[in-house]
């Protein structure tokens, strides 16, 4: 019984390592938003996984690229307010992937855990998925963090001295939408942008630096996931749940620190 | 006489059906220093973006030196306030190493402000900032975009010395955008005037007499004087005359 909780936490803090620096960048860049589109397209990942008995993780990662695609292309197409075009893309996309899967003959699949995560069935084998991904992520996000900062500050500046734009971009979304893939398991479809923004959030009035957020927003997300698990373990709370409830208490706790404002 | 770092032939750049820039010819020679002037929505912003090389054209030929080294300092800055970046690490995004960052920091005079927060700098810091970082890798061509923006009066005149004694140091061409028509630089050798199309181009005593440039900005005696107002004194918040030789942030001026 313990190696489930065991496996819990290993799968959810190797998420919230990654969710954490990552997530810093959703703050700065203001992408709350484009992080939820991406998210809830992940869904229609996994109907599309599904039909065509491919591995769902892959057909995440797959889906939500050729979202975030579509995002930066029609963002350069200004007719349209940003954020009215990811409200639609976003719920039409959710909404695609639950038609979708409630269609699907001979498929029966729990939409709570995909909707709000299913962090206690989590095996070996999807322990060592996390880490796999965790790792590969952290290794190409340590590769462009200076160039994604320059950019991310003043894009036309970077440029000028140099940075890549088209390509930092393209790994930034690239990164995105491998971790929507792992974190879904952990949180769901619906809460995975919280694991992004809350901890990267609360970790903002305890740094002087990017690179200070960043680590505190990893060891704040990985503190949410010790104790929404708790909380799971000994009052049967729903995981998921469980764990951004604890990220959004760091987060007012985190508000009575001035310091750094 | 050495060759053009920069040569713009007939350029055009339509946005939608709209010309935005109509046929514009420019040439930037080593150690010039020519002033961009122009109305809102003249085009400005769009010229130095082709510039920069960040935006493609419709029409015409742009011609880089190889040897073209730009250092860019933008209008402003939009820091979301939720990132936290030091003066310091602010440098070392292009520059790792640490003794040039605190030479050119140094040199534009903010070294003390080194490990504080961007956020915490004053305007006419921060526009000393991106003064540094424009400098960091010793360009020969410096592109300020309104550089004494927010800054005030007794400021905008300590930062025209710093650019000045900036180009003398680095023998850099300078191109400078701005929009206020009173202030320009005595060693402005060249003024650009653009709406559009180049209305006029030359020295800043031929543009102010140009029937063009009077069109565009009308004859108000004194629109365009070269900066020469001095101070010695300097006026408290009360109005009580400080003689003084610093000004707010300790930069000597007479």
């Amino acid at each position: 019984m313990i190696d489930v909780l065991l496996f819990a936490l290993l799968a959810g803090i190797g998420v919230a390592l990654i969710t954490g620096p990552l997530g810093t960048f959703i703050v700065w860049r203001r992408m709350a938003y484009f992080g939820d589109t991406l998210a809830h397209s992940s869904l229609l990942g996994i109907a599309l996984g599904l039909i065509f008995s491919l591995n769902t993780t892959l057909s995440v990662i797959f889906t939500c690229l050729v979202f975030a695609l579509i995002l930066v292309g029609l963002e350069q197409n200004k007719n349209l307010a940003s954020d009215t075009l990811l409200g639609i893309l976003s719920h039409t996309s959710l909404a695609f992937g639950l038609v979708v899967i409630t269609l699907m003959p001979n498929v029966k699949v729990d939409l709570m855990s995909l909707l709000f995560g299913d962090l206690l069935t989590v095996n070996f084998k999807d322990v060592i998925t996390v880490y796999i991904i965790s790792t590969i992520t952290l290794l190409m996000l340590v590769k462009i963090w200076d160039p994604l900062l320059a950019i991310t500050i003043d894009e036309d500046l970077g440029r000028t001295e140099g940075v890549k734009f088209k390509l930092v971009r393209m790994m930034f979304m690239l990164l995105i939408a491998l971790v929507i893939a792992v974190a879904m398991k952990v949180v769901g479809v619906l809460l995975i942008t919280s694991l992004l923004i809350i901890p990267a959030a609360t970790a903002r009035s305890y740094s002087k630096t990017p690179e200070q957020m960043a680590f505190f927003a990893s060891l704040i997300g990985s503190f949410s996931v010790v104790l929404g698990l708790l909380a799971s373990w000994f009052i049967d709370t729903p995981a998921g749940p469980s764990i951004v409830l604890s990220a959004g208490l760091l987060f007012l706790i985190s508000l009575t620190n001035k310091k750094n404002q | 006489m050495s060759s053009p770092l920069i040569t713009l032939n007939k350029v055009s750049k339509y946005h939608n059906t709209k010309e935005t820039l109509s046929s514009v010819s420019l040439t930037i020679n080593p150690g010039q220093i020519i002033t961009l002037i122009g109305p809102n929505g003249a085009g400005k912003t769009t010229l130095v973006k082709i510039i920069l090389n960040l935006i493609d054209i419709d029409e015409g030929v742009v011609f880089r030196s190889p040897d073209l080294r730009i250092g860019y300092m933008p209008q402003k800055l939009h820091i979301d306030q939720t990132l936290p970046i030091t003066l310091e690490r602010f440098l070392r995004l292009t520059e790792k190493n640490t003794k040039i960052c605190s030479e050119v920091l140094e040199e534009v005079g903010i070294i003390n402000q080194m490990k504080c927060p961007l956020s915490s700098l004053s305007g006419g810091e921060m526009q000393r900032a991106l003064l540094a970082r424009a400098i960091l890798h010793k360009p020969n061509f410096l592109v300020l975009d309104e550089p004494v923006q927010g800054v005030d009066v007794a400021g905008q005149e300590a930062l025209y010395k710093l650019i000045e004694e900036l180009h003398r140091k680095l023998n850099c061409a300078v191109l400078m955008v701005s929009h206020d028509l009173h202030v320009v630089m005595s060693s402005t050798n060249e003024v650009l005037c653009l709406n559009n199309h180049v209305c006029c181009h030359g020295r800043p005593d031929q543009v102010s007499k140009n029937p063009a440039f009077i069109e565009l900005f009308g004859e108000s005696t004194n629109t365009y004087t070269t900066y020469t107002h001095h101070h010695d004194h300097k006026h408290e918040l009360h109005g009580e005359v400080k003689l003084s030789k610093l000004d707010e942030n300790g930069f000597s001026h007479d």
